[in-house]
């Protein structure tokens, strides 16, 4: 007998797990058959995940932590079992910002390109009109891992310049209009502003930093202990479709059954893009490879670090959004659950990390690493800036940064 | 309009502000028309997507009704979040003693933002209502849905009519007895029948 389950989502490549699970048939063997809730903004997808309309949801991981903790409204405790992927984000500005501060169809580097920018976006300032950034959620990579560059930068958002939000499928529109100048948004909401000539793509979030988190899978805590079976499954096939995703062999086929319209909706040749890691990133250049855009399988990328869950509440704290509390970082680190994530895969003799929590951003070259059970690497993970995060000192990183 | 004498933190002295925030103009007016008879209230409807956090800082509204698939919902909670640290307490409407009334409205395809201690007997009046309005927009949606799928089989038959009375020299009438014996001699409705006429007819012309 299969188990339904309704999963909800945004139209991004990171929703792309569940999604391929299903068309590829591994929920199946898993003997689940899944349905899938398509929403406009993530306040939608939350409604539906929290009334019950969805058994579980593709979600920005801080606003899994941000409603655990009841963070802008009351208190409803999500966990994130299995990470959707790492990155997977860029950030695009107008062609005209573009052409100011890199080599327009090159990644350049995040510091440098920072420098250029800073003193345009003082003058921006100084002149009344000051540079405007756009996420698609204040609770969000997108804003924290720009928040970081900027502030990397001696730019400070907010400050200098104005931080907004803009749903991703109007993002390149918004560009174009000159509402915004430059947006961080998972793709395809990039290389559609590339496509369409409205803008051009300067950094991938993985410049930032080389392993950070992004989506993850979310449920409600009591929901996912009454059918913890049935989400054990769900990791297993979903971990199957990440193996699959990756196989260059699968690709093509992969695009074009996320093109379709209940699923993305965006021409396939567009999606092949992020999934081969070949990003135009200016209209008319040659696609660039960066192996490091995306990450959904490889170095357990869909363990859910309960440092992930630490470094994003010491984001939230550093921007004003909540107060540190220790037992609020707790909290936020316990929405990461690896303990679902290893039983439900420790017999099927798929990797496992020894630790549950890791220093982010200490490693400048691929390290052998303790596990459970099988055989692990971690590569480069640093930011961009060099800190690290460790995650039982907290404070101490929070005091490490000027702003 | 905007004369109203502001009282922030005493919503029982000012005229409620609401906001309806809908792409759907129709549905937006259907709910603007419910919420008329409150005679407390201001309301301000906004479709437009463009400018909606420099509108939203114009109205200044206590009440925020939006439909919960409109993709400004992000937007929206921003605002909230930001003018919340800026000048007034803003809250979504999620006190928890409401949740009942919540989840009727995410069933509904309505969500609603208040202002943060604003009377809530009032609050809950007005969303019950805009809840009701919502449903009610949906079955007119699927009366008008029925209506144009009637106005199509009438269009279908009419061609049907004529197709038969140009290829066998009959009038009107017997045309349409035709389509009507076909249709109980085959236990089918007879705009079925028609749609086969027609179907037919173009795959022969080549259509």
């Amino acid at each position: 007998m299969s188990e339904h389950l309704t999963i909800g989502f945004l139209p991004l490549m990171d929703a792309c797990l569940p999604i391929l699970a299903q068309e590829h048939g591994f929920a199946r063997e898993e003997g689940l058959e899944l349905s899938f809730q398509r929403d406009k903004s993530w306040a939608t997808v939350l409604d539906h995940l929290l009334y019950g309309h969805v058994d579980a949801s593709h979600l920005l991981a801080p606003l899994a932590i941000a409603t655990t903790l009841g963070v802008g409204r009351p208190a409803q405790p999500l966990c994130a079992p299995f990470a959707l992927g790492l990155n997977g984000n860029a950030i695009t500005v107008s062609n005209e910002l573009a052409a100011q501060i890199t080599t327009p169809g090159l990644l350049g580097d995040p510091a440098e390109i920072g420098a250029r920018l800073k003193p345009i976006a003082l003058a921006r300032k100084t002149e009344g009109r000051p540079l405007r950034f756009a996420k698609t959620h204040r609770y969000s990579c997108h804003n924290y891992m720009q928040r970081y560059w900027l502030a990397g930068c001696g730019i400070r958002p907010g400050e200098d310049v104005e931080m907004t939000v803009v749903p991703p499928p109007f993002m390149s529109d918004a560009l174009a209009a000159g509402e915004i100048d430059g947006y961080c948004v998972a793709d395809p909401w990039d290389s559609m502003a590339v496509d369409a000539g409205h803008g051009t793509i300067i950094l991938a979030t993985s410049q930032i930093w080389r392993r950070g988190t992004e989506k993850v899978l979310a449920v409600r805590r009591p929901h996912l202990e009454s059918k913890r079976d049935v989400f054990e499954a769900l990791i297993r096939a979903m971990r199957k479709a990440a193996a699959q995703s990756v196989d260059p062999e699968a690709f093509r086929e992969n695009a074009a059954i996320l093109a379709r319209d209940e699923y993305i909706g965006v021409d396939k040749a567009i999606l092949l893009r992020s999934i081969s890691e070949n990003l135009v990133l200016s209209n008319g250049k040659p696609p660039v490879h960066f192996p490091d855009f995306m990450f959904q399988y490889g170095e357990a990328a869909n363990f859910p670090w309960m440092s992930h869950g630490g470094w994003l509440y010491t984001q939230m704290a550093r921007w004003g959004q909540t107060q540190f509390s220790d037992a609020n970082y707790e909290a936020a680190c316990g929405v990461f659950r690896p303990d679902v994530y290893r039983s439900a895969l420790r017999e099927t003799g798929d990797v496992l990390p020894g630790a549950n929590s890791k220093v982010e951003g200490s490693l400048d070259r691929i390290m052998p690493v303790t596990t459970e059970q099988g055989e692990m690497v971690l590569s480069d993970n640093r930011f961009f800036d060099g800190h690290t995060f460790d995650p039982d000192r907290p404070r101490d990183y929070l005091s490490a940064f000027r702003f | 309009m905007f004369a109203v004498a502001k009282c922030h933190f005493a919503g029982h002295n000012r005229l409620m502000r609401i906001a309806i925030v809908d792409e759907s103009a129709a549905r937006a007016s259907v709910i603007e028309d419910g919420l008329r008879d409150h005679g407390d209230a201001q309301l301000f409807v906004i479709t437009e997507r463009a400018g909606l956090m420099a509108r939203l800082q114009d109205v200044d509204p206590d009440v925020v009704l939006i439909d919960l698939a409109n993709p400004s919902r992000d937007v929206l909670e921003e605002y909230f979040a930001v003018s919340r640290a800026l000048s007034r307490p803003i809250a979504m409407f999620v006190d928890e003693s409401d949740d009942e009334a919540i989840a009727q409205s995410v069933d509904a395809g309505v969500s609603a933002y208040v202002v943060d201690g604003f009377a809530p007997h009032r609050v809950r009046a007005i969303v019950d209502l805009a809840v009701r309005r919502f449903y009610a927009y949906s079955r007119l949606q699927d009366e008008l849905n029925e209506a144009k799928g009637k106005l199509a089989e009438r269009e279908t038959i009419d061609r049907a009519k004529r197709l038969l009375m140009q290829s066998r020299g009959i009038g009107e009438p017997e045309a349409y007895g035709e389509l009507r014996r076909k249709a109980m001699e085959s236990g089918k409705r007879i705009a079925a029948i028609a749609e086969a006429v027609v179907t037919a007819h173009d795959l022969m012309e080549g259509k």
